[in-house]
């Protein structure tokens, strides 16, 4: 059982290799998901309403609380200086005239701060969160270009801005790789969470040169910022030996424990809260602001607000890395893959583990005879490099699905047939079979919905006026996730119930839906059942982050349910209208108990609680470990449709109609689940046509901190986006559901593109897709 | 020295750097007013200045004085929500709920402006008499806007479902 | 943001005086007080004109008189500008969002600073417009927004306004106060070419407040066209405003300025000379343009800009001299 309780040695047990193939051949009922949840067949309830948010009254009035909005007695304003040098060290540090400026309380330095263990870097536990493991103002050191190397604290923001504006520094340089191109030749092989991003299958070289048609194409994806509109915030005390953390998090458990490994205290001496989260896409996670702050917490004795400023987020948190990848597709003259290579290279830092893994998708999408997928890295002395909304396959699937379409024009034969044609019957390298997958469908009513049969196949044929017009498709495809680590808090009392888990809202509509998913597997209405999160003192290690939320959430609080009604049972005696039924044997109803098959015979909790005296039950739950994952080949797909006009005389590219067609499982709130789609696909627009983050290769600085300078889009940049689904519910995942938070952000860019070339003829085989590459 | 902030007075304070947006979140605690940029880049600190929609970050709370400020802590609350911040819930205008208060503040200013015939960059007709309410006015006009979780099109159509009930809206169809 | 007085303006002579003691002008604040938190500006004491003349006349020659500290909006949304001058209107209307053109004053709009990436970045990168003889990190790093034509070695910055390039095109005048006295000054020599000097953008005395700008009466037709990388809220990558009036298939007179593409609002001299008297028609436009651009210079990302500004300049030429539609 040890390796149950150790998720990494699972992870790399299954690496292995043993694990997984035993688990791979357990029967279905051994594994988690086997037996279908029943909440999959309940059509009528709360799950699948379109329920309005419930956090909807305190968001849209401003009394929704952020990480900054949470005043303190005797607070201090910190304000941060960073460094102006990629690599070396500090020779200098002249505080005096910021330390004597109004209002200043502490200047705090590596010379003076606390003494620290390093952050423990992502992966390398379960719960850790660093971004890197370099250590936090601990020395001289200088790592990157924007690296915190001064704090000032005092009474106003305006005094702690002034005074770190007067601090002077001087550096010692050292040569550092700053460029990617300089980099290249020390290229290495990547791993992510673990595994080598290598995947072979057959002779895919030899397949490819006897291809009767082949495609061969590099492209090209910049780095990217989240870009969260709220900033990065955190405010910190000291309150008898608990360091406590109003947070902006997307892991707030996973913070306390890092917290408490860096300041060395045990994590249950650390509270991080995070009950709103200003947007996260992967960005809200641990970086230096919170150890920082704890740390000037500390020092001065009082309690810090720290509130990056827009640039300060750009400068200590880290961002999606840039990538170049070689597609090349060989197939037959029916358009059946013979060959499918995908590898390139992108960039990382040597005190993090996140090379963007751009093959992901490539892994499971189309029944090539032969595979070969590969990601080498470099690592450069850069700010370190993050998880962004998809990483790898929101850019990997920007190469695969061009690569695609050129290769149907190659064939003369219609995007989406060459995509069917293609279509796996079991997933192409692990030969699992699909937990339920399709996309044939949604392929079929995406084109429906968009016309697609209006799109002319001759590159610009469609000319309104000064405007180019064209339509393109592409796949999208991201995986269903379930992390160790899911545990629930379930609190029955005659008025409803509570579930309480450190898992997060921010903005995806968790709350709401599990809301509904609580009530239907209770059999109680909506308004008794309340969702407590965002605490590190609730159960559970809980990433929101790899759309494993609901199913993460859904599993554990399946578990609990399990044990609630057992306790239940515990107490229901012998006057009860259930007496003598097992336990298996019921549902839940009416706000209460009923025989599954006689729901006459029916208890309410209110009346079971009374009888036995008790005012409430309360339960804790684990998910089991996420094994169904090794035993199919779980993943959501999206038919993606675009139009644009493209200006033929300016080139402006525009996007004029999207249309996403979903087979994410079911959808269990028809309307937060729209929105979840459309935000992954608008963030997808912006990858296509405008967002790039500018990193000056001469010294590794970023040079666009901004929103006026990266570009994000604006209103007149979306045009209403049509989002349809499936809801085909798959049988092996809690509710049926998978997570839909990121799939929306995949294909998105290759639809794009691949309409621009149908509009003008141009292939854009680097993003973004500005104007000055279609005049 | 003084300014009326949703009806109330409030003394500017005497640091002359302070700026609206910070005058408001952290002298006045009034946190519905969000800071996203600090730049003049996001709109989420829009507040409604004498009825006009301004960007707050980009305001010293000096230059306020003697006028009237509307935040969203003005335009209605959780339990007596405005027209606007109900279709804002109906629609789903929004997710993590960050820009939506300067989403709303700006969408009120857009509204009266559309009604005092001020154009904008896609109206065809700068003659026009009366301007018109279509999604692509309402696009271009929230543009200072941004959101970063991609709520768009329901806030579009929140606006429109709110501003296009309304009389003069009517008119201008 | 450097600790600083503030005082509001009574009147023009108040702000000038205060100015000669050394305090900045403050309008709208869109622009400088963004500037003040960067630490590029550091004003001692601003003194508010953002309160001083406000609104638009008519004047008797038939053009327009817009006080400096009319908003934005204002001088957009107004009847006669959005008659007359509908250039103006649609520059303005294309720039910023509408949060800022209701705070920003036309003063202010006019006397903007550059949005170049190394000018920003006070702490880590060289300018010559922040720190004289510093070094320009601009012309060897990301230049793709940057100038085509008028550059320096010192300076390859461009004027980030859309309404200045409007006013170029439109004549426009600017009325001035010091304490020496008023003087007025032409739009088109108000900003400066960067030379060695990129710190001094325009001619402008230390203490001169600009009170108004006069507009003379417009040529008939009259448009602006902005291309940049978002449908809204970005900056030019090119505009070009033009003004034109044809008679029987000729170019009676034209007025032609370039956005985007120079330390100032560029007018278009060279291509006027050749369109004033010709036919109206695509080979003249053309022609025209070329020759504007004649001297333009490429950096290594923004040689598209040519050629993006060649065929905006015929664009809006041929949509001001084709039919209405």
């Amino acid at each position: 059982m040890s390796i149950a309780k150790d998720p990494k040695g699972l992870i790399q047990g299954a690496a292995q290799g043993l694990m997984a193939k035993a688990v791979a051949l357990a029967p279905d009922a051994w594994v988690p998901g086997g037996v279908p949840d029943p909440l999959i067949g309940r059509q009528h309830g709360h799950v699948g309403r379109a329920v309005s948010r419930i956090d909807g009254p305190l968001k849209v009035s401003g009394t929704a609380r952020f990480a900054a909005e949470f005043p303190m007695e005797h607070m201090v304003f910190a304000a941060i200086l960073f460094s102006t040098i990629a690599k070396g060290r500090i020779v200098t540090l002249e505080t005096a005239r910021a330390q004597a400026a109004q209002g200043v309380v502490e200047v705090m330095t590596h010379r003076n701060a606390p003494r620290l263990s390093p952050p423990p870097v992502f992966m390398s536990n379960p719960k850790a969160a660093g971004g890197d493991n370099l250590p936090v103002m601990q020395d001289d050191r200088i790592h990157w270009n924007g690296q915190p190397v001064a704090v000032v604290l005092a009474e106003t923001q305006e005094q702690a801005n002034h005074a770190a504006s007067l601090i002077e520094a001087t550096y010692e340089t050292e040569p550092a790789i700053t460029a990617f191109d300089e980099a290249r030749s020390h290229a290495r092989p990547a791993e992510f969470m673990g595994e080598p991003l290598h995947d072979e299958k057959g002779k895919a070289e030899t397949a490819l040169s006897t291809s009767a048609v082949r495609i061969d194409a590099t492209y090209r994806t910049p780095r990217h910022n989240h870009n969260a509109i709220e900033l990065h915030a955190v405010t910190v005390a000291w309150q008898d030996g608990v360091l406590r953390l109003h947070d902006a998090s997307q892991l707030v458990s996973h913070t306390a424990w890092s917290l408490g490994q860096i300041f060395g205290i045990p994590e249950d001496k650390v509270l991080v809260t995070s009950p709103y989260v200003g947007g996260g896409f992967g960005g809200k996670c641990m970086w230096q602001h919170h150890v920082l702050a704890a740390a000037a917490a500390k020092l001065c004795g009082r309690p810090v607000r720290l509130v990056l400023s827009r640039e300060g987020v750009y400068r200590l948190v880290g961002g999606r890395s840039l990538t170049e990848q070689q597609v090349s597709l060989g197939a037959d003259a029916d358009g059946r893959l013979k060959a499918l290579i995908h590898r390139g290279l992108t960039a990382k830092t040597p005190s993090n583990v996140m090379p963007e893994p751009f093959i992901l998708a490539s892994r499971s999408t189309y029944a090539a005879e032969a595979i070969e997928l590969d990601v080498h890295s470099v690592e450069l002395d850069l700010l370190a490099n993050t998880f962004m909304r998809a990483p790898g396959e929101s850019v990997g699937t920007f190469a695969l699905e061009s690569a695609m379409d050129e290769l149907a024009e190659a064939l003369a034969l219609d995007p989406i047939e060459l995509r069917i044609r293609n279509e796996p019957d079991v997933d192409p390298l692990s030969g699992l079979p699909f937990s339920s997958r399709r996309i044939v469908d949604a392929w079929r009513a995406g084109a429906e919905a968009f016309g697609w049969s209006r799109r002319s196949p001759t590159p610009g044929s469609r000319r309104e006026g000064e405007w180019l017009v064209g339509m393109g498709c592409a796949t999208g495809t991201y995986p269903y996730y379930r992390m160790p680590g899911g545990a629930a808090r379930l609190t029955l009392t005659p008025r409803g119930a509570s579930v309480g888990i450190a898992a997060h809202e921010m903005g995806m509509g968790t709350a709401t839906a599990q809301v509904q998913v609580t009530a239907e597997r209770l059999g109680l209405p909506i308004d008794a059942v309340d969702f407590h999160y965002g605490d590190s003192r609730l159960p559970g290690t809980v990433l929101a982050g790899g759309s494993q939320q609901t199913a993460a959430i859904g599993a554990a609080v399946i578990a609990a349910h399990r044990l609630l009604i057992k306790e239940l049972f515990d107490i229901v005696g012998n006057d009860s209208p259930l007496a003598g039924i097992k336990p298996d044997d019921v549902a839940c109803r009416d706000a209460g108990l009923c025989v599954r098959d006689d729901p006459e015979r029916h208890e309410t909790y209110a009346s079971i609680l009374a009888r036995a005296g008790r005012a409430s039950i309360e339960v804790t739950g684990e998910g089991p470990l996420p094994l169904e994952l090794m035993h199919w080949s779980m993943h959501s797909h999206a038919a993606m449709f675009c139009e644009v006009k493209v200006n033929a005389i300016t080139g402006e590219p525009r996007v004029t109609r999207f249309l996403g067609s979903f087979d994410c499982g079911r959808i269990l709130n028809p309307k937060t689940a729209a929105s979840q789609f459309r935000g992954g696909i608008i963030m997808g627009l912006g990858l296509a046509l405008m967002e790039e983050t500018q990193v000056d290769e001469r010294n590794g600085r970023v040079m666009n901190p901004s929103l006026s300078e990266y570009h994000v889009p604006v209103h007149m940049d979306v045009p209403e986006i049509d989002v349809i689904w499936t809801d085909i519910p798959d049988p092996h995942t809690p509710m049926g559901a998978r997570g839909i938070g990121e799939i929306g952000i995949t294909g998105t860019a290759a639809a794009v593109a691949n309409a621009i070339y149908n509009a003008t003829g141009k292939r854009v085989r680097d993003l973004p897709i500005t104007l000055d590459k279609l005049l | 020295m003084s300014m009326i902030i949703n009806g109330l007075p409030a003394e500017v304070p005497l640091d002359p750097r302070v700026s609206l947006l910070d005058f408001l979140r952290d002298d006045l605690r009034l946190h519905g007013t969000k800071k996203g940029c600090d730049q003049g880049a996001c709109g989420a600190c829009t507040v409604l200045a004498d009825g006009e929609r301004i960007l707050s970050c980009l305001a010293l709370a000096v230059q306020y004085e003697g006028r009237s400020v509307t935040t969203i802590e003005g335009v209605g609350t959780a339990t007596e929500l405005h027209q606007l911040q109900q279709a804002f819930i109906e629609h789903d205008g929004f997710q993590c709920g960050y820009c939506t208060p300067g989403q709303i503040c700006s969408a009120i200013g857009m509204a009266e402006e559309i009604r005092r015939g001020v154009p904008s960059h896609v109206t065809d007709d700068l003659d026009a008499p009366t301007m018109p309410f279509c999604a692509e006015e309402i696009r271009e006009r929230m543009s200072g806007n941004l959101c970063r979780c991609g709520a768009h099109n329901g806030i579009v159509e929140a606006i429109a479902a709110t501003f296009a009930a309304l009389p003069e809206a009517e008119a201008a169809e | 943001m450097t600790p600083l007085r503030y005082a509001r303006a009574a009147d023009a002579q108040d702000a000038v005086l205060q100015a000669q003691a050394g305090a900045r002008f403050l309008g709208g604040g869109t622009n400088l007080v963004d500037l003040m938190r960067e630490t590029i500006e550091r004003p001692e004491a601003l003194v508010d004109v953002s309160g001083l003349a406000n609104g638009i006349e008519e004047s008797r020659d038939g053009g327009v008189l817009i006080g400096a500290a009319t908003r934005n909006t204002a001088v957009a949304a107004h009847p006669v500008v959005r008659k007359r001058y509908p250039v103006l209107a649609r520059a303005i209307l294309s720039g910023a969002s509408a949060q800022i053109r209701n705070m920003a004053t036309t003063g202010g709009n006019l006397l903007q600073r550059t949005r170049c990436a190394y000018f920003y970045d006070e702490e880590g990168s060289r300018c010559n417009k922040r720190h004289p003889g510093q070094g320009c990190d601009a012309r060897e790093g990301f230049n793709r927004n940057h100038a085509i034509l008028g550059a320096s070695s010192a300076c390859v910055a461009v004027h980030p306004s859309d309404m200045a390039v409007a006013l170029a095109a439109l004549d426009a005048v600017v009325h001035t106060r010091t304490s020496q006295g008023e003087r007025q000054i032409a739009v088109t020599d108000l900003h400066r070419l960067p030379g060695d000097r990129p710190d001094i953008e325009t001619m402008l005395e230390p203490d001169e407040l600009i009170t108004a700008i006069a507009l003379p009466p417009a040529l008939p037709r009259s448009t602006y066209r902005k291309v940049r990388d978002r449908s809204s809220y970005a900056f030019a990558l090119v505009s070009v405003a033009g003004a034109v009036q044809v008679e029987g298939g000729r170019v009676l007179d034209v007025r032609l300025a370039l956005g985007g593409v120079a330390h100032r609002p560029w007018r278009a001299r060279r291509a006027e000379d050749i369109l004033r008297g010709g036919a109206a028609d695509r080979a003249a436009f053309a022609a025209a343009a070329d020759a504007e651009l004649a001297e333009a210079c490429a950096l290594s990302d923004n040689g598209f800009k040519i050629e993006l500004a060649r065929r905006t300049i015929i664009a809006v030429l041929e949509e001001l001299t084709g039919e209405r539609p």
